[in-house]
């Protein structure tokens, strides 16, 4: 079988508008949770969010596509252009079936929605935008981004909660597995206004701690919930064979992926995202002492932090494998977190260095080999795990590319 | 802008009232509402130019319509908004069912 490779990434998030300043900063630990800023948070129980300053959309976008996409899809957008751009690609001089995008998406437009729903209970439906149709509509990034590029092969959109990232890029795998020549995949994600942060409030796992710096802390004794935030990453797929043979550098490539889902709660059954990784490990033919470093989900809730950090325990033995959550410094990003877990991952194999978890002190509990500062070592294989409210569990395992044909040097 | 009430002069020399949508000020509704339109050749009218070729789909046509039925509260029949190709179509069936409905 044929090997998955990355050629091509587009990140967009609170920590960097592009690949580039997303890494700087992530390895300066700048952490950019902050008070709510895009409406008054004031009366709202959590007042935290990771959110991108700085993105203009008029610069980035064509003027006719702002009417009719909300800030999320945007955002999307954007990151598509970049990754096909950063791939080597030009989409225009592609067959149109040669391509294919598949986006993960946990709510939709959610803030284009809230204005149109206001616009019709405050003066009627004639004044609900046309865009409205689908403009809030979950799939609409994958939509979007095909019409964008004339992306005509096979498509699509998934909804697992902050799982997402990953599986929407297992997907996009499973097409270029299948013989599709090219595939986007990935997640960019968030709501920031007041419609999305009731919604997301409901999960009961957002902190009420005001001090930023002390809002979204996993496996720290102080841990009391999350942050949510926006942004996220995709990603251009393509066969090893078809990136050697346009020349197409490679970020790395996708040795092995699973998912599962999580019991009922009540059951008594454990839950099985170390079934995920054990699954994701044979896939990729490694075993677990081959793992350099495990990008961890992170929850920030005591109970689950414990959940994962016994299953690193067991597969790997205490304090076994470097383990870090850089998302503490961005929140937790809906379907886009997993995909920029992903994009950390693959820059932390360029770039020989661990990134750092942010504003954490590791309970001993938890017998984690988490790291806090940045850490230079190779990175040949690293290990991205998600978990998604509701019970989805995803592991990726991603190599290091082989030979010259690696994406850039040490910079 | 729209309900003053000085005298205008439009693309075909007729005069009229600014309460009647003028071309200039359709073509800034669809703006408004669809965003810049493709680049018009010189000495062209993107009056006369077809929605396709200005870029404007079918989406874009109804959120014009929408917006000029409630700013100048007509109601336009949805086959004929359908059918008009081109602003000019538009312009001409906004001032036809105005003048019906007066």
């Amino acid at each position: 079988m044929t090997s998955t490779v990355i050629t091509g990434m587009g990140v967009l998030a609170p920590t960097g508008l592009g690949a580039a300043e997303h890494w700087r900063n992530t390895v300066a630990a700048h952490c950019r949770i902050g008070r709510i800023s895009r409406f008054e948070p004031d009366g709202y129980p959590c007042r935290n969010a990771g959110q991108i300053e700085g993105f203009v959309p008029e610069e980035h976008l064509p003027s006719r596509l702002l009417p009719q996409t909300d800030h999320m899809t945007r955002l999307a957008l954007t990151a598509a252009d970049w990754a096909v751009k950063d791939a080597g690609l030009d989409t225009g001089d592609l067959p149109e079936y040669a391509m294919g995008v598949v986006t993960a998406s946990s709510a939709g437009g959610f803030e284009f929605g809230q204005r149109e729903l206001q616009a019709l209970w405050s003066k009627g439906p004639a004044h609900v935008s046309v865009y409205q149709s689908f403009a809030w509509f979950y799939a609409v990034n994958s939509g979007q981004i095909s019409i964008r590029h004339g992306l005509r092969g096979p498509s699509g959109v998934l909804v697992t909660e902050q799982a997402g990232g990953l599986d929407a890029i297992a997907q996009a795998k499973r097409h270029v597995t299948d013989g599709i020549p090219l595939m986007l995949g990935g997640g960019v994600d968030g709501s920031p206004c007041p419609w999305g942060w009731v919604a997301q409030l409901t999960s009961g796992r957002i902190s009420s701690t005001e001090a930023p710096e002390r809002a979204y802390l996993p496996f720290d004794a102080d841990a009391d919930g999350h942050v949510p935030g926006e942004g996220g990453a995709l990603f251009v797929m393509e066969s090893a064979q078809s990136a050697r043979a346009r020349g197409a550098s490679v970020y790395g490539e996708i040795a092995g992926y699973a998912a599962t889902f999580d019991p009922p709660p009540g059951s008594g059954r454990p839950p099985t995202l170390g079934r995920a990784v054990e699954l994701a490990l044979e896939q990729a033919k490694l075993s677990a002492a081959e793992v350099d470093v495990v990008f961890a989900d992170g929850a920030g809730t005591p109970e689950l932090d414990r959940r994962e950090s016994a299953m690193l325990r067991d597969l790997f033995g205490p304090y076994g494998v470097p383990v870090t959550v850089p998302k503490s410094l961005t929140g937790r990003l809906g379907a886009g977190g997993a995909a920029l877990d992903l994009a950390t991952a693959l820059l932390a194999m360029r770039h020989g260095t661990i990134p750092p978890t942010a504003n954490v002190r590791p309970a001993p509990e938890h017998e984690l080999d988490l790291v806090v500062r940045p850490r230079k070592t190779a990175v040949s294989t690293a290990l991205v795990l998600a978990r998604g409210h509701g019970g989805f569990n995803a592991a990726m395992v991603i190599r290091k590319p082989a030979g010259p044909e690696g994406k850039g040097g040490p910079c | 802008m729209l309900n003053t009430t000085s005298r205008d002069t439009d693309e075909n020399g007729s005069e009229n009232t600014m309460d009647e949508l003028t071309g200039a000020e359709l073509m800034e509704i669809m703006r408004e509402c669809s965003g810049q339109g493709e680049e018009v050749e010189a000495g062209r009218d993107p009056l006369d130019l077809s929605f396709a070729d200005l870029g404007y789909d079918s989406l874009a046509l109804l959120e014009t319509a929408s917006r000029v039925e409630r700013t100048y509260g007509i109601q336009l029949a949805e086959e004929d908004v359908a059918a008009a190709r081109t602003p000019r179509a538009l312009l001409e069936l906004v001032r036809r069912t105005a003048a019906e409905a007066a």
